[in-house]
C-alpha cells in the first residue's frame, strides 16, 4: 500500500512514453508526417498544410484516441478478470462478452443475408458501420446480461469462470454454424472484422465509445478496494466484509462494459488484456490495484499505440490488422519479462 | 468468567451444515448453547470430520447456519461489512504469492475500517504496526508472501486478523504445518493476546496437550455432532476426552493428558532403579510389549555410573550389561 517515490518516477516516465507513442502514432501512416509538422497542426493550425491537417485531425487523431480507449479498457478489464478469477491466463474475453459482440456481427453479416451486409459494409465501410456496431453492442449486451444473471446465482468464482468459458464457446459455436452455412464472401467479410481495426471510429461513434469506456473505468476505480481484498481469496474477502456476489457483479459489469464496447467498435483485439496486467505487475512490483489500474491504463495505451504504429508498416501502403500485431509484438515481451523475473513467480 | 450480561457471541439451537440445491447436509445438529466471553481462549477439539471447520465457518459468518441463531453483542442480524468489524478469521486457505508484500497483506486487515479506495489513516497505520509487533514479524514486512515458510505465513495471517481489530478472533487449525516450537509459541501468543487485549479467541486444533495447557475452555465436538464444553481439566476427569477420541489402538491417558498408542503388554518384567532413567526405561519396555510386574523372573536393574547410566539384565542366573536402551531392547526381544 506504500507508494514510494520510485513508483511515482515510473509513472511519470510512462506518461512521457505515452506522449511520445501518441505523437509517433500520429506521424506514421501511408504518408509520414514529421513530429514537427504534427506539433504545428495542433499548436499553430494556420501555418500547417491543410491536407496534413485533415489527415491528422480527421483520421489519425480519432484512431489514436480509439487506441487510447481500447488500450485502457482492455488492460483494466484483463486485470480485473485475473484478480477476480485468481488466474494469470484470464482476460476480458473470458466472460464470453466479446464472443457475444462477435455473434452480433456474425448475425448481421452472415444470417442477415447479402442485403444487410452489402448495405452495411460496401456502403458504410467495414468497421465504421452503425449497423455492425449496433449488432455487436446488442450481442455483447445480451451475453453480459446472461453472465450477470448467472453471476448472482453462483457461489464461487471458479464456477463463474467455467460458466463464462462455456457461454463463450457456445456463442462461438453458434457463429461457426452460421459460417458453415454462409457463402465464402460473407465469411470473408466476417473474418476481416475479426482481425480488428482501430480506424473508422470517428465523430459520434468515438464519443459513444469514450462514454462507455469512461463509465467502465469509473466502475473499475470503485472496484479497487474489492480487488485488493479478493487477492486473499473469497473466504478472506468475505471475512473482511466483502460481499462476494456484489463484488462479482460490480467487476463483471465493469469488464463487460469495457470489453463489450471496445469489441463492438474495433472488433476483437486480443492479447492486450492478458499481457498488460503482467507487465504492470512486473514494472511496479506491487499487488495494490490503486497502482495497478492506472499503470495498466498507461501501459495498455502505450502498447496499443506502438502496435498501431507498427501496423502501418512505415513507408509502405500496407496496413496490417491490429489483432495480429498485438500478439506478435506483445507475446515475446511477456516471455522476456517472465524470464527476467527469475526469483519470483507473479502468481 | 461471565462478567457482562451480554456475551460477545451467543449461539442457540445452532445447526451447522451445507445447502446443496434443495438438499441440506447437516453436519452438527445437537449443539448446546455456545458462548464467547471477552478475554477467553477457547479450543475447539474433535476428530477429523467432526465438523470443526464447519462450526467455525458458521460462527464466523462465512456460511449461514441451517438453523438456530447467532447473536453477536446481542444482535443477530449483521451486514457483512459490520460483521467484519466484530469477527476476524485466520483460515486454512493458502494465500498465494500474487506480488503481495507482508506489509500490504497485513494492511488489508484494515479493509472494514478504511475508505472506499482503501486509503489508510493514522489509526489504521497504528493498528497495523501493533499487529506486526505483537506477532513479531517486523523483519518480514518487505518480503513477498510466496517466499514465506508455513510458520511465517501463519503468523502473517494472524497479524492481518489482529490488524482487523475485532473483539472476536477465530482461527482454523492455526498450528497445522508448524514445527513443535512454533506451535507452542503460537499458542502462547494467543493465550497472552486473550489476556491482554480481552479478545475472545476461538481456535480449532488437534494439539490436545497444548490445548489443555492454554485453553480457558474446551469445546469437544464429537462425530455425531454433539458438543461437550467445559474447563479442560473437567473434561479430562469426567472422561469426555476418552469418549470423544475413542479408537481401538489409541487410549487417552488421564495421568499425562496425552494419547498413548496401545500395544498389547503380555511379557512380564521387573525393573528397578530410580530417576529419569527409570521413567524412560519403563516407556521403552512398554512400547516393546513388556508389562512391569513385581515378581517377574526377567529383572532389569538401572544403575547410575559416574557419567552415564547402565542397564543390567539378570536372566537365568547370568548378568548382562548394556550402555543404551536400544541395545537392551535388542537383547530381550
Amino acid at each position: 500500500m506504500t507508494e514510494s517515490p520510485f513508483k511515482k518516477i515510473r509513472l511519470t516516465g510512462l506518461l512521457l512514453l505515452l506522449l511520445l507513442a501518441f505523437l509517433l502514432d500520429l506521424s506514421t501512416g501511408t504518408v509520414n508526417i514529421s513530429l514537427k509538422e504534427i506539433l504545428r497542426v495542433f499548436l499553430s493550425p494556420t501555418a500547417a498544410d491543410p491536407t496534413w491537417q485533415f489527415i491528422v485531425k480527421s483520421i489519425r487523431l480519432p484512431k489514436a484516441c480509439t487506441a487510447v480507449l481500447a488500450g485502457c479498457g482492455l488492460s483494466v478489464g484483463g486485470l480485473q478478470m485475473q484478480t477476480l478469477f485468481r488466474n494469470p491466463l484470464a482476460d476480458p474475453s473470458i466472460l464470453g462478452v466479446t464472443a457475444g459482440a462477435s455473434l452480433g456481427v456474425a448475425a448481421v453479416m452472415l444470417a442477415g443475408g447479402s442485403m444487410a451486409s452489402l448495405y452495411a459494409i460496401k456502403d458504410l465501410g467495414l468497421s465504421g458501420s452503425w449497423l455492425i456496431i449496433g449488432a455487436a453492442c446488442l450481442g455483447a449486451g445480451g451475453i453480459m446480461l446472461l453472465v450477470l444473471i448467472v453471476a448472482r446465482r453462483l457461489r464461487d468464482n471458479v464456477m463463474m469462470l467455467i460458466v463464462g468459458i462455456m457461454i463463450g464457446s457456445m456463442t462461438l459455436a453458434l457463429i461457426s454454424i452460421w459460417q458453415y452455412f454462409s457463402n465464402p464472401e460473407e465469411v470473408k467479410d466476417y473474418l476481416l472484422w475479426t482481425f480488428g481495426s482501430l480506424g473508422g471510429v470517428t465523430g459520434g461513434q468515438l464519443s459513444i465509445l469514450a462514454i462507455v469506456v469512461g463509465i467502465g473505468l469509473v466502475v473499475a476505480l470503485f472496484s479497487t478496494k474489492m480487488l485488493d481484498a479478493l487477492l486473499l481469496g473469497e473466504n478472506y474477502a468475505q471475512s473482511m466484509g466483502l460481499s462476494a456476489r456484489k463484488a462479482r457483479t460490480v467487476i463483471i459489469c465493469s469488464t463487460s462494459l469495457l470489453a463489450g464496447s471496445i469489441t463492438a467498435f474495433c472488433g476483437p483485439i486480443g492479447f492486450i488484456g492478458i499481457a498488460v496486467p503482467h507487465i504492470a505487475r512486473f514494472l511496479f512490483n506491487t499487488a495494490s490495484h490503486r497502482i495497478l489500474i492506472p499503470a495498466c491504463c498507461l501501459i495498455g495505451t502505450i502498447l496499443l499505440l506502438l502496435c498501431d504504429t507498427f501496423a502501418q508498416l512505415p513507408g509502405s501502403q500496407t496496413v496490417l490488422p491490429i489483432n495480429i500485431i498485438t500478439s506478435i509484438v506483445g507475446s515475446p515481451l511477456v516471455i522476456v519479462l517472465l524470464l527476467r523475473q527469475t526469483t519470483a513467480h507473479p502468481w | 468468567m461471565v462478567s457482562t450480561a451480554i456475551s460477545l457471541l451467543r449461539a442457540r439451537n445452532l445447526q451447522t451444515g451445507y445447502r446443496s440445491g434443495a438438499k441440506r447436509i447437516v453436519v452438527a445438529n445437537a449443539l448446546p448453547e455456545l458462548l464467547l466471553q471477552p478475554g477467553q481462549l477457547i479450543c475447539l477439539l474433535g476428530p477429523n470430520g467432526s465438523g470443526k471447520s464447519t462450526l467455525l465457518r458458521t460462527l464466523g459468518g462465512l456460511q449461514p447456519p441451517l438453523g438456530g441463531e447467532i447473536h453477536i453483542e446481542g444482535i443477530d442480524r449483521w451486514t457483512p461489512a459490520a460483521l467484519a468489524r466484530k469477527i476476524s478469521l485466520v483460515l486454512t486457505d493458502r494465500v498465494r504469492g500474487n506480488n503481495l508484500t507482508v506489509d500490504s497483506l497485513v494492511a488489508l486487515g484494515r479493509y472494514p475500517w478504511s475508505g472506499w479506495l482503501g486509503g489508510l489513516n493514522a489509526a489504521d497505520r497504528a493498528s497495523i504496526e501493533w499487529a506486526i509487533r505483537a506477532t513479531g514479524i517486523g523483519s518480514l514486512r518487505d518480503r513477498k508472501i510466496h517466499t514465506l515458510s508455513d510458520g511465517q505465513s501463519q503468523k502473517v495471517m494472524l497479524a492481518r486478523a489482529l490488524a482487523q481489530d475485532t473483539p472476536i478472533l477465530m482461527l482454523d487449525e492455526p498450528t497445522a504445518h508448524l514445527d513443535l516450537p512454533s506451535r507452542i509459541l503460537l499458542m502462547r501468543l494467543l493465550h497472552l493476546l486473550a489476556r491482554e487485549t480481552r479478545k475472545a479467541i476461538l481456535l480449532s486444533t488437534h494439539e490436545l496437550d497444548l490445548a489443555l495447557q492454554v485453553a480457558d475452555e474446551v469445546w469437544l465436538l464429537q462425530s455425531g455432532g454433539r458438543l461437550l464444553s467445559g474447563a479442560p481439566e473437567d473434561l479430562v476427569l469426567n472422561g469426555s476426552f476418552e469418549s470423544t477420541f475413542s479408537e481401538e489402538e489409541v487410549a487417552f491417558d488421564k495421568g499425562s493428558g496425552n494419547f498413548v498408542i496401545y500395544t498389547p503388554q503380555d511379557k512380564p518384567v521387573r525393573v528397578t532403579g530410580d530417576g529419569l532413567t527409570l521413567f524412560w526405561t519403563h516407556r521403552a519396555l512398554r512400547r516393546a510389549g513388556f508389562e512391569p510386574v513385581a515378581g517377574a523372573s526377567l529383572h532389569i536393574r538401572v544403575e547410575q555410573r559416574v557419567a552415564r547410566p547402565i542397564w543390567l539384565l539378570e536372566r537365568q542366573g547370568e548378568t548382562l550389561e548394556f550402555d543404551s536402551i536400544q541395545k537392551l531392547l535388542q537383547a530381550i526381544t
